[in-house]
Order: structure tokens, then C-alpha cells, then sequence
């Protein structure tokens, strides 16, 4: 561990305070690599999906158990480091997997309730959560699992502070992937189509739009993200748990919230903040650092629902 | 007024009775469930008034819970004692030397809940449907954060040493207030002006309810009785933590009224039964084939399909009554029983 990672340390100095802001940045990377995955659903169904920080979990241990089978993860010694290309596969096989699961997800539990209300939505988001979680428990154990090693940990000086070089994958990865999937949904024929749905499914539906087949891919989209995130954190803290998901979903979701619910570039800018703000009131106290992300949801929800990004859209009656 | 009283003194002697029948010939752990299925029926009851009748879904009833917990913890234990040894603030004597300074604990803990109903109510009274509950899952997880913070009621550890007060006879004593409260209560003008905001918040506003008002109103109440039942889990399981109130705890509440149907009390009592007493039958079985876990799936399975399948509930909206029992019996015409769908 780093010395100056989130410890309640007794003097606090400028350069500690931009340590945190720099970790934090790392924190928000994963955070908005998640929103957008629940901010690209709540755009198109108006539902909180509730399962997605499972799915998140989910990447990180699709990743896991592949390594495990190749070796990497013996039972006891040191752990050998994973080469390059299969680092590169397992990412892209937590993707290729979790969109699988999210498309599989959609199908089954959502689709069904489509034209329901949206509380028995949100209801069946939460059952399917506490399932995954559940079924994870079972399936993979309630006991915490190490990772493999991608790179061996080491700080890296930028200036007056120093990141550990894991943190500053997250950012880079999670930066690029943010600007490919903004220019998917912006520049492309499919990308089009999400954003007609999310603007009008019926009228989408009757300018040729297959909405089935959009949505799906919304739910493939921000599930590849989740994964992303899954793989990313698991490199920098080895600890998989089966109930991973649960925080990083409600904080993602807040992120999402914050940065105004519908926008890419919103999710992004809300996990920022609210990883930076964690961070930084992280330094006086770890445990009241978990209480601002609600503290925010809160406060952004009384003062600007639509969030910092977001379109105000007065409800008609 | 009378006949209200008449019942509720019938009942209690009821209540009497059978805790004494309990306490004497049944086995204990059948007893501990029995009172647990207690404790659901006030809390599923209590929310049903929030999410059911007034059409608010909160997700924040733990949060409730946790407060009236605490706070009767606190008037029935002193927590000024420090065990060395365990390093930690222990609660080890009763304030009061008799179980008679256990209801006014109760209702204490109920009142610091009601205010906190209040405090989350107008606020978050712009909010509607899933924001709303995502900002009342907010509030419970932040009332949970402050107890962790909080070391001299035990922090992240819990508060041992709870005296062991509640028994079947608090716990239904309550149960059978909570009950005839909200009874009285889905009748009356508050209730029907509840109801009226569920259906339609724009045209209750016209008839001139005032929407706001009934809807804290709303939340004073349900946080109320969550408190109460916050307090008797406290007494009954001796020893309260953070844990204990998170927010799968308000998830479960949820799920006993979606299973019962949302807005049907008589639903509510035999969601929050089926839901407390079923997953104890099942640990028998879970045991027995080995797989430890499959309890929480089926239970999440079982949430999941009941959306797809039957999204209104076992009961719906309506009121399990001897008037529905009646329609069923063929050739013989009754009138509506409970609220029209």
C-alpha cells in the first residue's frame, strides 16, 4: 500500500489534500466508467438498474477465474506476472462475457416488464441485484479472492505528489474507453439510434428504429463499461468479493445522478466530483467519506435534480 | 371511539393469553420466530401507509428503525460504562429497574423516528418515484454512516447488553395498535386523501387536499411505527449494530408488501409472515442439500417473477376480509370489500 492512500493522517498539507484530489480522480475514473452504464439505461427505459454494480462485480471475477485457470493465480509462493496479451484478452473477455450477461439480463427481467409501471421496474432491478449478489455468493464463495498481478506496484512522482502507476492505468484506460463510447453514441448509425430512443422509443419505433435491438445494445454497452471498471479496480485493490457490486453501484448511480442522468459526458463529470469529494473528505475521515456520496444524491436531487450536465425538462401534467 | 377501545382491550387480554400460552408450552426458538414475524407485521404495516396508501415509495424504513432503536436503547440501558477490557462502551444496566419503563422508551424512540420522518419528508417531497427512493435509500444509508461514527453507542461494533424486554406480548401489543391504527386510518379522511394522492396528486390538490401536508403526514406516521419496531428488535435481539438497519433490511420490508400487495394491509401482514417464517423453514432444507445461499436466491427469484407474472401482489390493492371470503362462496352477493382497484 501507498503511504498517503486515504489514511486519517494527522497534519493535513496542501500537498496532502492534492494527493487525495489526484486518488480521487482514479476513485471518479471508475465511477464514471460505471454511470454511464446506468445513465445510458435510465436514458433509454427510465429505469434504475439497479443489477449493474453486480455486473461490475461479475467483470472483475470473469477476469479472475480465467487467469486462475491459466496459472496465474497459484495457491501459495508469488504470484506471476500476467504477460501483456493475455492482460489484453482478459479485458476483453470481461467485456465480450458481462455484455453478454446485461443483454441476458435485459432479456429475461426487463423486457418482460417493459410496458409495466415503473416501481414493478425498479423492483425487479433490486430482486435481480440481491440475485446476482446471491447467486455470487454461492457460485464463486463469500470468501475474498486475490488477483492477478497485471504490473508490479510502484508510485510514479507527478510534481509534488506521486500515484501509484495502477491508479494512473485506471485513469488513462478509463479516459480512452469514455471518449470511444462518446464517440460511438455521437458519430455512429447505431449511437443515433440509442439517442432516438432515449429522446422518443415510440417515435423511434415508427421511424424504423428496432428498439429491441437498441436497447439491447445500450444494456451490451454500459455492461462492457462495468467490466472495464471491474477488471481496472481488481488490479489496483486484489480484494473480489461477491458484494463488491453494492456501494459501487449506488455511488455510480449518484455519480450518474450528479452529473446529470441521460448524459455521457455528465456520467463522467459527476464521477469525477464525487471521487475527488470522497477523497478529499477522505482525509479526515474514512468513514464519512462513505456518507458523501449520499450526502450528495441528497443535495443534488433538492437543489438541481436534473443534475450538472442534464437537460432540465419540466414534468407535464 | 368506544367500540375502538372495546376492541383494542379485548385484543391486548388476547395478546396476554397467548404470550403466557407461548411463553409456557412452546418451544423457544418457535417463539423467536413468531415474535420476529411480529416485528415485520408493524414495520410492513407501517410502510404500507408510505408506500402503499399514499403511493410514496421510500426505501429509507431502516433508517427509522435504526433511530428508534438507539434512542429507546437509550433510555433503557445507562451507556456510560466503559469495558476496559473489551476496550469498547458496554450497556449493561437497565435504566429502570422493571419492564414498565420499557414503553415510554418505545414511544420515545418512535417520536425521534417520527421527527426524522419529518426532516426526510419535506424535503424530499419534490422527489417522486424511483428519485425518491434512491434519496430516502440515501437517507437511511447516511443515518447508518453517523452510528458507525458514533463511539460512545458502540460505533461500527453494536451496543450489547440490550435488557431483554420485548416478549410476544409487547410485540403484539403493538402489532394489534399498528393494525387498528391503520384500519381506522384507511378509512378515514387522512386515509382517503392518501389514497387520492396516489391515484392522481393533480386532481387531490384540486379537490383541495393539500398534497404536501398529507404526505409528510404520511411519513411522520410510517417512521413512527418503524421506530416502535426498531426498539422492540433492539430488546428482543439484545445487541443493535449499524449492520443490522442497512439498507437490505428496508429492501426486505419492501418486498413483504410487493408480495402481499402494495396498498392492501391485510396483504402487507401476510407478506411480512410468509417472508419471516418461510426463510426459517427453509434453513432446514438449505442444510440438508448443502447448498448454503440458496435461501436468499429463491428469495430473489421469487421477487423477480412475481413482477413479471403478478405485479399487483397476492392481494392487489384489496383487503383480505370475511366480506371477500363471502363473494366466494357462490350464490351469494356481497359488497366491495377494502379499496376499489
Amino acid at each position: 500500500m501507498l503511504p498517503l492512500l486515504e489514511t486519517e493522517a494527522p497534519g493535513i498539507t496542501a500537498e496532502l489534500i492534492l494527493q487525495q484530489v489526484a486518488n480521487g480522480v482514479a476513485k471518479g475514473s471508475v465511477y464514471a466508467l460505471i454511470a454511464v452504464g446506468y445513465t445510458m439505461v435510465y436514458g433509454v427505459l427510465q429505469l434504475i438498474n439497479f443489477a449493474h454494480g453486480e455486473v461490475y462485480m461479475l467483470g472483475a471475477y470473469f477476469s479472475y477465474y480465467p487467469a486462475k485457470w491459466f496459472g496465474y493465480v497459484p495457491e501459495t509462493g508469488e504470484k506471476p506476472k500476467v504477460p501483456l496479451y493475455l492482460i489484453g484478452a482478459l479485458f476483453v473477455g470481461s467485456m465480450a462475457a458481462c455484455a453478454a450477461v446485461g443483454m441476458l439480463i435485459e432479456r429475461l427481467a426487463y423486457r418482460p416488464l417493459r410496458n409495466s409501471s415503473r416501481l414493478a421496474a425498479l423492483i425487479t432491478a433490486i430482486g435481480v441485484s440481491l440475485f446476482l449478489q446471491n447467486a455470487g455468493q454461492m457460485v464463486f464463495g463469500a470468501d475474498p479472492k486475490g488477483f492477478p498481478v497485471f504490473m508490479d506496484q510502484e508510485s510514479v512522482p507527478l510534481g509534488p505528489i506521486e500515484l501509484a502507476n495502477t491508479k494512473l492505468v485506471i485513469i488513462v484506460v478509463a479516459a480512452i474507453m469514455m471518449t470511444g463510447l462518446h464517440l460511438f453514441v455521437q458519430r455512429t448509425k447505431p449511437g443515433a439510434a440509442m439517442r432516438a430512443c432515449s429522446f422518443d422509443m415510440r417515435t423511434a419505433r415508427l421511424m424504423g428504429v428496432n428498439v429491441d435491438r437498441t436497447v439491447a445494445m445500450t444494456f451490451a454497452l454500459g455492461s462492457a463499461m462495468a467490466a472495464v471498471g471491474g477488471v481496472l479496480v481488481a488490479m489496483d485493490q486484489p480484494r473480489l468479493t461477491p458484494l463488491m457490486g453494492l456501494m459501487m453501484g449506488l455511488k455510480a448511480f449518484i455519480a450518474a445522478v450528479l452529473g446529470g442522468i441521460g448524459s455521457i459526458p455528465g456520467a463522467a463529470l459527476g464521477g469525477l466530483v464525487l471521487g475527488v469529494a470522497e477523497s478529499v473528505v477522505g482525509t479526515w475521515s474514512t468513514t464519512y467519506a462513505e456518507a458523501v456520496a449520499f450526502i450528495v444524491l441528497i443535495l443534488v436531487l433538492l437543489v438541481k435534480p436534473s443534475g450538472l450536465l442534464g437537460k432540465s425538462g419540466r414534468e407535464k401534467v | 371511539m368506544g367500540r375502538m377501545i372495546g376492541i383494542l382491550v379485548v385484543s391486548l387480554a388476547v395478546v396476554l393469553g397467548v404470550n403466557w400460552f407461548l411463553d409456557s408450552y412452546i418451544d423457544q426458538y418457535v417463539v423467536r420466530v413468531i415474535n420476529m414475524c411480529g416485528i415485520s407485521i408493524i414495520l410492513a404495516v407501517s410502510l404500507n401507509v408510505i408506500n402503499g396508501l399514499c403511493g410514496q415509495f421510500s426505501l429509507g424504513h431502516a433508517g427509522f428503525m435504526a433511530i428508534g432503536a438507539y434512542v429507546s436503547a437509550w433510555f433503557t440501558t445507562t451507556l456510560r460504562y466503559f469495558d476496559e477490557a473489551q476496550a469498547k462502551y458496554v450497556a449493561i444496566e437497565p435504566m429502570f429497574s422493571s419492564q414498565w419503563g420499557f414503553v415510554p422508551a418505545l414511544i420515545v424512540g418512535g417520536i425521534a423516528a417520527a421527527i426524522a420522518g419529518a426532516v426526510v419528508g419535506i424535503p424530499t417531497l419534490r422527489l417522486k418515484g424511483d428519485y425518491l427512493a434512491i434519496a430516502t435509500l440515501g437517507f437511511g444509508e447516511i443515518v447508518t454512516i453517523m452510528i458507525t461514527n458514533f463511539e460512545t453507542i458502540g460505533g461500527a461494533n453494536g451496543l450489547p447488553g440490550l435488557p431483554a424486554y420485548s416478549n410476544t406480548f409487547w410485540i403484539f401489543a403493538f402489532v394489534v395498535i399498528v393494525v387498528m391504527f391503520s384500519w381506522y386510518l384507511q378509512r378515514s379522511t387522512f386515509g382517503r386523501a392518501l389514497i387520492a394522492i396516489r391515484e392522481n396528486e393533480l386532481a387531490a390538490e384540486v379537490m383541495g387536499i393539500s398534497a404536501s401536508r398529507m404526505k409528510v403526514m404520511a411519513f411522520i406516521y410510517g417512521a413512527f411505527f418503524a421506530g416502535i419496531a426498531g426498539g422492540l428488535l433492539g430488546h428482543l435481539l439484545q445487541t443493535i449494530s449499524p449492520a443490522t438497519f442497512n439498507f437490505m433490511k428496508s429492501i426486505e420490508v419492501v418486498v413483504m408488501l410487493v408480495l402481499g400487495g402494495l396498498g392492501s394491509m391485510t396483504g402487507a401482514i401476510v407478506g411480512a409472515i410468509v417472508l419471516t417464517a418461510l426463510p426459517e423453514a427453509l434453513r432446514d432444507v438449505e442444510s440438508e442439500i448443502g447448498l448454503v445461499g440458496v435461501r436468499m436466491v429463491a428469495y430473489a427469484l421469487v421477487l423477480i417473477l412475481l413482477m413479471i407474472f403478478r405485479p399487483q401482489g397476492i392481494f392487489g390493492q384489496k383487503e383480505l376480509s370475511l366480506k371477500l371470503l363471502g363473494r366466494l362462496i357462490p350464490g351469494r352477493k356481497s359488497g366491495n370489500a377494502g379499496g376499489e382497484e
